[in-house]
This record gives C-alpha cells, structure tokens and sequence, in this order.
C-alpha cells in the first residue's frame, strides 16, 4: 500500500559526524518532512534538554500505578502454590467468599481441556485471588480458602532436568499451552524430548566439521550465566474498573497500547472500550510488556465485583512471579587461522526459562563476526519454576558472556590483541570506530599481559562488544494539537518507563516549530491517544519519534497556509524561528507564534502521522515489529581490580561507546547507559536468584538476600556517544537501553582474566569463585 | 484508617495496644494530623493511606532500598521499617513537605539539572537523604555522598547523576 503513495527523493546526512558528514539519497514518502539537518545545525535536538517529568519525579508529584486511588477502590490478594509440582484435588474458594468484605473469589490456575485436575508448576504460582475491603482483610481471607494438594516429583536445576529419569514439568504438548520468555528468535514449533526441547538453529549455515578441519587454532570452554530477576522498584501493578460500557485500568506497563490489544481480546470488548493509562511507571526492563496473569486477574476480579481492584505484588510475589531473566549453559568452540580469520563457530546452548519456553542466548555467534560455518544449537530445558521474560538484551546478555570470552581467549592464542583480532573479524565499520574510541579513553596501551601485577590486589583491563537489532515498531502514531491560542500539545500512548521519551518528543515537536520544548504539552500513556509503541526492543525513539515529527511539520505547514493566506503569499516562502514566523525572502515581515495560531479557522487544528518504513526499507518485519537495516553496536572497556586474598572483584572504571543513530538528548543517553552498565555490573558479580532444590522455594525472593549494586559498587563510568546518520527516517534516531547493558559483563568478566591469568566462566563472579579459581591454579589463596 | 480529631498528640506507644485502631497524632511538614491506625500500621503506610502523601514510596518494605525515606526530626529513616504509632512528636517530614511552597529544593533542582531521575520511583527517597546529608554537611566529598545514598537502591542506575548533582551543590555554596 505504501509504496503507492507519491514519493519524492531527497539528500540526508550520511556518516559519523566526528569523521566528516557524506549525504545519501533516499526516496521518501511525499507527506513527511525535509530532511533533518545534522544536530550541530540544530537549536533543540542533540541538546540535554531537563527531563519533561523530573519536576514531578523530584516533588513526589509523579502518579504511578501504586498511587491511583479510585473512590470504592477493593484491594486483591492472590493465593500461590507452595508447591513446585502439584496436583489440585480439591479446591474450596466459599469459607472466603463468605467473609464479610471480601466481594469476588476466583479461582486462577487454569484447568486442562480434557478435564482433569489442575496442576501446579512452580512455587508462587497462582491459584486463586479475591477482592476485599482492605489489604489485611485480603490477606486474612486468603488463608479461609481450602485446598487439596497432591505433590509431585518435580526438578528445578538444570542438570536434574536433563537427565532421562527426571521429573516432566510438560507431559505430551502440553508446553504449547506455555508462556513464551518473549525472546524475539524464540521458535514455536521445535521437537520436544522430556524436559529439553529444541533445537533452535537460526543462523547456522556452512559445513561446521569442514570449519573446524580448517582451523589452525580452536578454543572451547563452557559458560554458564544465572537467572536475574527485574528488580522493578515499583512492583508490578494494576487498578482496574470495569464499567458497563468497558474497561477502565491504570498498569505500571511498558506498553498500553499492547495492554489494550490483549485486554479486549480476552475480555471480547472493542478496543475501543478499554482505556489503559501509565501516567509514571517505576522500570520494566522487559517484565511489564505484558497485560500477564496478574492483570487479567485483577480485571475478572473487578468485572466480578463490580468495583474497581487494585492488584499490587509484595516483593516476594515480585522475585518469584513476575519473569526473570533465563540461565545458560553454553558449550562454545571456536576454531580460527593463524591469520585470526574464523574458520568455525559452534555452540550448544541449554538455558532454562522455567516453565516458560525460548531460553536461548541470542544472535551473537551466528552474526557478530564474519565466519563461514556456524553450529548454533539453543536448547529450553524446562523446569519447575517461574517463568522468564524478555530482560534486558534478552539472550544476547547470556551469548556476550561466553563468546566475547573465547574471543579474547583465541586472541590470547593466537598472540594477537584482542582489539587487533576483531579488526580482523568484525565486519562492521561503527564498531571499529567504537574500538579505536574507547581504547584511546581508556588508556588501552597500559593493558598489561594476564596476571602481570604483583601483589595480592591485581589490576585488570578488558573489552567486550554487542549486538543488537534496530528495532522500529510499525504501528506508532502521534498527534499533534495546535490551539488557536497557541498551544501545542503532542499526544501518543506511549509510556515513559524513565527512558525520557517525553523529553525527546517535545524536543522533537519544539525543533519543527520553532518553539522551546517547555511549550510543547506533552501527553502520552494513554490509550485514548493515536497508538505508541512499547518500550521494548529499544525501539521507542526510533517509532515514536518520526511520525512526531512529520505531524508537527504537516502541522506547521498548516499554519503556514493560514498566515500566507491572510499575507497573500505563497505558503512556501514562510519560515519559523524563535517562535516568530517570517517571510525567507523578507525577514522584516514577521508575525509571533500566538499571532500566527489567532488567524486558524477553527479552534484547534490536528494532524496525525504513522511510523511509517524506514526510507531504505527494513531488513525484516514481523507484524507490526520490524528491524531496521542497521544494527545498535557497541562497545565496551573495563578495569577491575580483584582482591586475590578476599576474592572480590571491584569494578573501577567503565567506557561505554554506543552508537544509536541520532542522539535526540545526550543527558538523558548518558542515564540510559550508566544504567544498562551499571545493570550489567550487578549481573556479573552480584545478582542471582537460588531456588532450594529440594523444596522450589526461592531463597532470596527479597532485596536483602539477593543482591544490586549500589552506590559503592558504581565505577566510574564515561560514555561516549557516536552521531551516526543514516538517512533512514524522520528523525535518524534509534533506541539505547539494551545494546548498554549487553557487553558489560563480558567484559569484566576479559577484565578480571586480564588481571588473575584465570578465566571466570561462572556468573556471578563472587569471591568464592574466584578463590576457587584461583585456587585451581595457585594452591589457594594465602 | 481515618483521621480521628479526639486523639490528644501524646505517644500511643507506651502501652499495650491493639489489635484495634488507635488514636495517634503526626506531625507532617509542620501540619498536626489526627489519625486512627491499627498498631501495625507503618508510617510509610500512614503516609501513604490516610494522608495521601504517596511521593514517599513502598518498593522493598523491609529497610533494604530506602526508597521510602523520611525525615524524623533531622534523622532520615526507612519508613515502612518505622510504625506509625512509635513516631510520637517528632516532626515528619516527606517529600511533598522539603520545599516551601511552590519552590525547589536545591537538591531537587540539582537533580533535575543533572538528570539524577530515571524511572524516578526511588527519587523521592534519594532526594530526602542527599538533601539530609547537605543540612549537615554542606561540602560533602565523594565518598561522603556515596555513605550517604548508599542503603538506596536504583534498578535504573542513576547513582553517577546523583553524585554529580550533589557534587555541584557542595561545589557551588559558599563557605
């Protein structure tokens, strides 16, 4: 359909700013804007413009999802298995339905099609839920509901669910009926044997038995990374009102527009009868893309009840049963010339989600550097516990780990600097230029041979790379407003998760009309708005922002007309700066924005844009999800210092070079990235979730026992920002959030073998390990 | 939980109470506010509940983020690990009470300045202790900022923008 609309070509900017600007041609649909001048032309983007929401966010102001309080407003409380594999025999919901207070019981555990008893997969799995006057009435008659368990055997650890007599967690296909982990290569329709199902082999390709014939050198080692769970600090919420004419819910999600999707779906409404609002959402990182159990739970408690139901996890509820990030075990040989060109890659992956399928480890072999045969096969193991979600750089995260290490250990063999090897192997020219970067910043000519200090506290430096798609959504709209008392206000579902989206759109809106971004009323996390897209996939600034920018022009054009009409000329020769439109030709005839807007027809004037195909094309598309031709890489360098006597690895310094097309608000670029480093840090060496292997019980469901970085354990971080034009849409721009946090543990991890001559290939790296790695070398430690 | 205009000011936590409600007196951001609370009640929970006061925040209700940091008198405390019935006559004071009308507080507006906000759920608490530590010190290095905010934790990473922010603070008053 598209491409039948008048188009017309235009010259854009092409290249790394820092290294001299090219231009490309692209041919361009006819009804969006000009081409953007690169940012040192700009007065509005590429400028750290405030945070649009941090007055609010600094006043206690900000209204999240906990904080709406609806008048009748009933309280829900939800029953959870204590057990990791159980049969319900019998289920009493009335002894709780019968309290005085309690307004709905429902039962949430789904029962299987043919009629048999409901099972239970994993500790904290919901089984039933109610709505009541208060939280502590909500509680109290949670422990009226009888129920009947049968245990069954069941298996948590990796290991015990592979092996032939193991506990099943999915008889025949009944896994079908399983959550996905959201990852975006996570197959459907893969063989299943016992607990392990798979393999997933995209990207493999070659004769890898030939590849590796053809190697004069190969690596191989075994890595293995933990789960991670979210850590969201508001926990996941939802206030939901179900109304006679539709649904009315306030969620802390990450996409309302998708909430709205799946809310009319299982509820059978018209979308456009289901409001879903997000005025402030305390984080995500993947786990709140979706409307999931929780939320539909609490919308059936409100239709029941016929009051509105607020449904807010504990903690507890948070770690156990609101996704985290799936483990790995990676199996990784690299075979190479003497030369560093790759002749083969092969990796066996087994990572479990739980009870939740697409455990796999990403892209990173199959298409991070050039090599002619490649073996990826990713194995889900599933087991009985909660299950995974997308988490930030899903996959890829788990896959840096392990191949950026045998990377550098193929360096190391081939007595070759690892920077000098990638050259060799990595097709892409950004990071190349990421590389020579951050070298020079971090001082990489001081980087000594592994184990070189002397000492009991030694020194290291590493670096590691990441891969990710640039992603775009395609169906992302906006809506520009413009009063006849010059107001101007841009609208969109989208939500802001603390990225600083908002920002970015004023700026955006302010840049096309010559205005400041104060004056651009910024009105997002609303589904009443034209349909934004998610924040996930680092895809939020990439589809929101070009569509804001050709409303604000075909708005600005609009206005135009008005004036030129009531001028008498032609519209083309008016221009706006400084919030004064004037004559190109004749700057002396000017007229004010609030003049300007006083000579429309109507009271308010609107214009909405749609994302619409990048001007080059995409590489693929999926529904309304698309990826761009380009990829997000980046690149990263760190210094550690480990303590050979405690074991403890400090993390001292950080260089992050990122590359996200145009960036719109370099501040807010430079929060994102501390964050995804700062993230990737607590994977390495702090965070895990361990699960009892005798009862399935979480052992550290809280944020006492299972461990964040905190302000001690924050290095010193510098990021470093490429301007990349590409010329492939409105605005240029692309997203940041996950290619900040991919290579971060893989690199310390190159850090801490460069300063102990030992390779940690356990996450996290905690004291023990490394005392046991050094250990295994040295005899123990003093 | 609702206000109870019987109650006398005095410290209900002296004796035996509960299970019921009882009757108590806060002292929040120089307001006197009669409350009934069950004795289980904390005073993130009173601040948040009755007197609508939800800039301070509930993330890990057990003392482990601080997210839901107050002042008692000039002491900053974790209040969902505080119960609103022990709190007594001492002045409270949130988020919503640190600047006087309309206006910021220089450690808010450092943080808005520097983008020490992300997600912004465990700013109000990090504001409260930032702005503590400036009250008694005014010229705090690094390391004294880093004690300062180091029982918050933030899943977005903002610490570097929150020490630069109070970094520049301490750096801009004057001796």
């Amino acid at each position: 359909m598209e491409d039948e609309l008048p188009r017309r070509r235009e010259k854009f900017p092409f290249g790394l700013a820092h290294l001299g600007l090219d231009e490309v041609e692209r041919e361009i649909p006819a009804d969006e804007p000009p081409p953007l001048a690169p940012n040192a032309e700009l007065t509005q983007i590429g400028k750290d413009i405030r945070r649009w929401d941090a007055r609010n966010k600094v006043t206690g102001a900000a209204l999240y999802t906990v904080d709406v309080h609806l008048p009748g407003m009933l309280h829900a409380a939800v029953l959870r298995s204590p057990l990791p594999h159980a049969r319900i025999r019998s289920l009493d919901l009335s002894p709780a339905a019968a309290l005085p207070g309690v307004h709905a019981v429902l039962t949430v555990v789904e029962p299987p099609a043919d009629g048999a008893s409901m099972v239970l997969r994993y500790v904290g799995q919901p089984v039933a839920a109610l709505a009541a006057d208060t939280p502590a009435l909500a509680e109290a008659a949670l422990r009226l509901i009888r129920v009947e368990y049968e245990p069954l055997p069941f298996v948590v650890d990796l290991d015990g669910a592979r092996r032939a007599d193991a506990p099943i967690v999915y008889p025949d296909s009944e896994w079908q009926k399983s959550p996905s982990a959201g990852l975006p290569a996570a197959a459907s329709d893969l063989p299943i044997t016992g607990n392990i199902r798979g393999p997933e082999s995209k990207g493999s390709r070659g004769d890898i038995g030939a590849g590796f014939a053809a190697a004069e050198i190969v690596v191989d080692g075994t890595y293995d990374t933990q789960v991670q769970t979210h850590c969201c600090l508001e926990p996941h919420a939802i206030v939901a009102a179900w109304h006679e004419d539709g649904l009315d819910v306030w969620m802390s999600t990450q996409f309302t527009a998708g909430v709205r999707a799946q809310l009319a779906r299982h509820f059978q409404l018209p979308l456009s009868r289901v409001r879903v609002r997000a005025e402030a959402v305390g984080g995500g990182f993947g786990s709140k893309s979706q409307i999931g159990v929780y939320g539909r739970t609490a919308v059936a408690l409100s239709r029941l009840a016929k009051a509105p139901v607020r449904l807010v996890h504990r903690r507890d509820e948070e770690q156990m049963d609101s996704g985290n990030r799936s483990s790995s075990e990676q199996h990784l040989r690299i075979g190479a010339r003497r030369d560093g060109t790759l002749t083969a890659i092969s990796l066996h992956s087994y990572g479990s989600a739980g009870i939740a399928f697409g455990a796999g480890v990403g892209n990173m072999v199959t298409a991070l550097y050039r090599c002619p045969h490649v073996e990826s096969r990713q194995y889900d193991v599933f087991t009985h516990a909660g299950p995974a979600c997308a988490m930030r750089g899903p996959g890829n995260t788990q896959g840096a780990f392990a191949l950026e290490q045998g990377i550098d250990e193929l360096a190391e063999k081939l007595a070759m600097d690892p920077l000098a090897l990638r050259d060799v192997i990595d097709p892409s020219p950004v990071r190349r230029e990421e590389r020579r970067m951050g070298a020079e910043s971090i001082g990489w000519t001081r980087c000594q041979p592994p184990g070189a200090d002397q000492g009991p506290v030694k020194r290291g430096m590493g670096m590691a790379q990441s891969l990710w798609s640039a992603n775009v959504q395609t169906n992302a709209a906006c809506e520009l407003r413009l009063w006849r008392d010059g107001r101007v206000e841009v609208l969109s579902s989208v939500q802001d998760i603390g990225t600083g989206v908002g920002t970015v759109l004023a700026q955006v809106v302010a840049e096309e009309l010559g205005l400041q971004p104060e004056d651009i009323q910024v009105r997002i996390g609303d589904t009443e708005f034209p349909s934004g897209p998610p924040s996930y996939g680092s895809r939020t600034t990439a589809s929101i922002t070009p569509p804001a920018r050709t409303a604000a022009w075909q708005i600005k054009e609009a206005l135009f007309r008005s004036v030129a009409s009531a001028w008498q000329v032609d519209p083309q020769r008016l221009t706006v700066q400084d919030g004064w439109i004037h004559l190109r030709d004749a700057p002396q005839q000017r007229i004010s924005w609030q003049e300007a807007t006083a000579t429309l027809r109507t009271d308010r004037i609107s214009a909405v844009a749609g994302r619409s195909d990048d001007y080059a094309g995409f590489r693929s598309r999926s529904g309304d999800a698309a990826m761009a031709l380009n990829d997000l890489g980046g690149v990263q360098f760190a210094e550690v210092a480990v303590d050979t006597e405690t074991g403890v690895i400090r993390v001292e310094r950080v260089v992050a070079v990122q590359d996200c097309g145009r960036p719109i608000n370099p501040l807010q670029i430079e929060s994102q990235v501390q964050g995804g480093v700062l993230m990737g840090v607590s994977y390495a060496l702090l965070e895990e979730r361990i699960l009892d292997i005798h009862t399935g019980w979480m052992l550290n469901p809280n944020l006492v026992d299972y461990k964040l970085t905190g302000a001690w354990d924050t290095p010193q971080i510098e990021v470093i920002l490429l301007e990349n034009y590409q010329g492939f849409s409105a605005t240029d721009a692309y997203g940041i959030a996950e290619p900040a946090n991919i290579a971060t543990a893989a690199a310390i991890a190159n850090a801490v073998y460069n300063a102990i001559g030992v390779r940690m290939r356990s996450l996290p790296m905690t004291p023990a390990k490394v005392l046991h790695a050094l250990g295994a070398v040295s005899g123990g430690p003093h | 939980m609702k206000e109870d205009p019987q109650a006398n000011g005095k410290s209900a936590a002296a004796s035996v109470l509960g299970p019921n409600a009882v009757s108590i007196v806060l002292l929040v951001n120089g307001e006197a506010h009669a409350l009934l609370v069950e004795p289980r009640t904390t005073l993130a929970e009173a601040l948040r509940g009755p007197l609508g006061l939800t800039g301070t925040k509930i993330a890990c209700n057990q003392g482990a983020c601080s997210a839901c940091s107050v002042w008692l008198d000039d002491l900053v405390v974790a209040s969902c690990s505080v119960l609103a019935i022990e709190v007594g006559e001492r002045r409270i004071t949130t988020i919503e009470g640190l600047a006087a009308g309309e206006g910021l507080h220089p450690v808010q507006e450092a943080f808005i300045a520097h983008d020490a906000v992300q997600c912004g759920f465990c700013t109000p608490g990090m504001v409260m202790s930032c702005a503590a530590l400036l009250a008694e010190n005014p010229h705090p290095g690094e390391a004294e900022i880093q004690t300062a905010i180091s029982g918050h934790l933030c899943r977005c990473g903002t610490y570097p923008h929150v020490i630069q922010a109070v970094l520049a603070l301490a750096e801009a008053q004057g001796d």
